[in-house]
């Protein structure tokens, strides 16, 4: 009895440690693909649904450049950017070893399976608590990441791939933020009509949710970013 | 009649008291221009402070001209109803005061006559008033500070408009401010036909517009749905309207757009009524009245 005992106990350490080295693997192929990619410049919409904003879609240049410099820039006018969208990219949640992969299985994601990675940060300082990545194997690319943060709450990055797939760039991105409710004094703003008519959606001070669509039209890969477009 | 006009434009703008509004314009704007060229930061920071730990804001974008215009119209026009009462409430009363008034009845011309020619005198000065606040707020502002999309701060909701979808709002906002002011200049008028003198009737018409401006903003309910749907100042407000742009279920503006035309449309009707009903009255008294001075 004994014997048996230590025996499954043995063999299921081995099989976790098989899997993590599988998911260690399996991101790897996913980092390796991104490292083909040193900086690029993008073109694309950017759109923006927030229960208080209303703005126009905008056309926007992205700029990247490894580690972890991003800059969303509208230079036809003005945009409002999510702080997390430009801290919490693909690039800054898998890069690095300073984290323990968990293998969390497969799972369907759009009719279509996908590996599911949560990846537990070694620093236990670290502001990131937990990220989940679910990945299409085959392409070696993440289609969705879920990162919680001690101080931002959650944030979802979805992505769909198309002719960009090679460098494992998407074509468009769901960037899904944590946002809090806007009010102005009414004193301040002299609102015309009736200003007490909410927003939907917005009620009170409780946390609700953002979302920022970005669909690219181009990349211009490997070509150089100054550094003047990060200041 | 235009030469009655222009007489009482003549009489009216030889008065140097006439250009003190134009002046006391001018200081505003260039101090609220100097103050947010220096502080534009800070002051759109404290507007947009619920948001900022959630968006990056481009302070630097949202503080450009026509932003800037918005904020001086939405401080001035609330102010400038005492400017335009300054020259209509002395109109008719300032000649009672100096005694030229039953010397301007002899003249072979009727009661209304004068009457309509005062009432255009105070609408062109009005008008005039209202042009050079708009070259300086909106001119001068884009020469200093740029133009880019305007970003309107409502009580609950951030709206964006992109920079070719503003200029046409400022002209109907302007356009509708003038019927606005006119109204006050309407009250004014007719203040000045009952009175003798001419610091009651600008007393007055600030004094009204102060207490139908708390009634408008106070959001009492006992007020709210019965005096403040029909008093004008709570219509004055209307040419903010034209910046309340529409947006689709998916909160993306849409250029052209205005989310409640209807409402505007009934304010500027509700005002037109004022106009009428004031200047009317003014004409009616006066016509009916004993010119003693």
């Amino acid at each position: 009895m004994k014997k048996y005992c230590c025996l499954s106990i043995l063999l299921c350490s081995l099989l976790g440690h098989c899997a993590a080295q599988e998911g260690n693997a399996l991101l790897q192929k996913v980092r390796d693909k991104l490292n083909l990619v040193d900086n690029y410049t993008a073109t694309g919409v950017m759109k923006t649904n927030i229960s208080f904003l209303r703005v126009p879609q905008a056309e926007v240049t992205v700029y990247f450049r490894k580690p972890d410099k991003m800059k969303i820039r509208n230079d036809k006018g003005i945009s409002f950017v999510p702080k997390g969208a430009v801290t919490i990219s693909l690039n800054s949640i898998i890069t690095g070893n300073n984290f323990t992969v968990v293998d969390g299985g497969t799972e369907s994601l759009d009719n279509k399976q996908v590996r599911v990675l949560k990846l537990l940060p070694a620093d236990e300082n670290s502001n990131v608590i937990l990220s989940t990545v679910y990945i299409n194997e085959k392409a070696a690319v993440i289609v969705k990441a879920k990162t919680t943060t001690r101080d931002n709450g959650t944030y979802e990055l979805h992505m769909q791939y198309g002719r960009f797939i090679s460098y494992g760039l998407p074509d468009r991105v769901v960037f899904i933020f944590n946002t809090r409710d806007y009010k102005m004094p009414k004193g301040v703003t002299f609102d015309y009509g009736d200003a007490r008519v909410q927003t939907p959606g917005a009620d009170g001070n409780k946390d609700q949710r953002g979302q920022v669509e970005i669909t690219y039209s181009s990349y211009l890969v490997n070509k150089g970013v100054s550094d003047d477009v990060f200041k | 009649m235009w030469n009655l006009l222009q007489f009482e434009l003549y009489k009216t703008f030889k008065k140097p008291r006439t250009y003190i509004s134009f002046g006391a314009i001018a200081a505003i704007v260039f101090l609220i221009q100097i103050a947010l060229l220096i502080n534009g930061k800070e002051y759109v920071q404290f507007i947009l402070s619920s948001v900022d730990e959630t968006l990056l804001i481009p302070y630097a974008k949202v503080t450009n001209g026509y932003w800037i215009c918005f904020v001086i119209l939405n401080l001035l026009l609330i102010h400038v109803p005492i400017l335009v009462a300054l020259v209509a409430g002395d109109i008719v009363a300032g000649e009672a005061s100096a005694g030229t008034l039953r010397l301007l009845l002899t003249k072979p011309v009727s009661r209304t006559s004068i009457m309509v020619a005062k009432f255009l005198t105070c609408v062109i000065y009005t008008l005039a008033l209202l042009i050079w606040m708009a070259f300086l707020a909106l001119v001068v502002s884009v020469l200093l500070f740029g133009r880019n999309d305007l970003v309107v701060a409502k009580q609950f909701e951030l709206l964006q408009i992109q920079q070719s979808d503003v200029l046409w709002r400022y002209f109907a906002a302007f356009g509708f401010a003038a019927v606005a002011l006119i109204v006050v200049a309407a009250l004014s008028f007719l203040l000045s036909t009952i009175s003798s003198n001419s610091i009651g009737p600008i007393v007055a018409t600030v004094s009204i517009i102060i207490v139908l401006t708390i009634l408008s903003e106070m959001h009492i309910p006992l007020y709210d749905n019965t005096v403040r749907p029909y008093i004008f100042t709570t219509h004055m407000l209307g040419w903010k309207g034209f910046f309340y742009i529409n947006s689709s279920a998916d909160g993306q503006t849409i250029p052209g757009s205005v989310s409640d035309g209807a409402s505007i449309v009934r304010s500027f009707f509700i005002l037109l009524a004022y106009i009428v009903v004031f200047a009317g009255s003014a004409i009616f008294i006066f016509q009916r009245k004993d010119i003693l001075t």
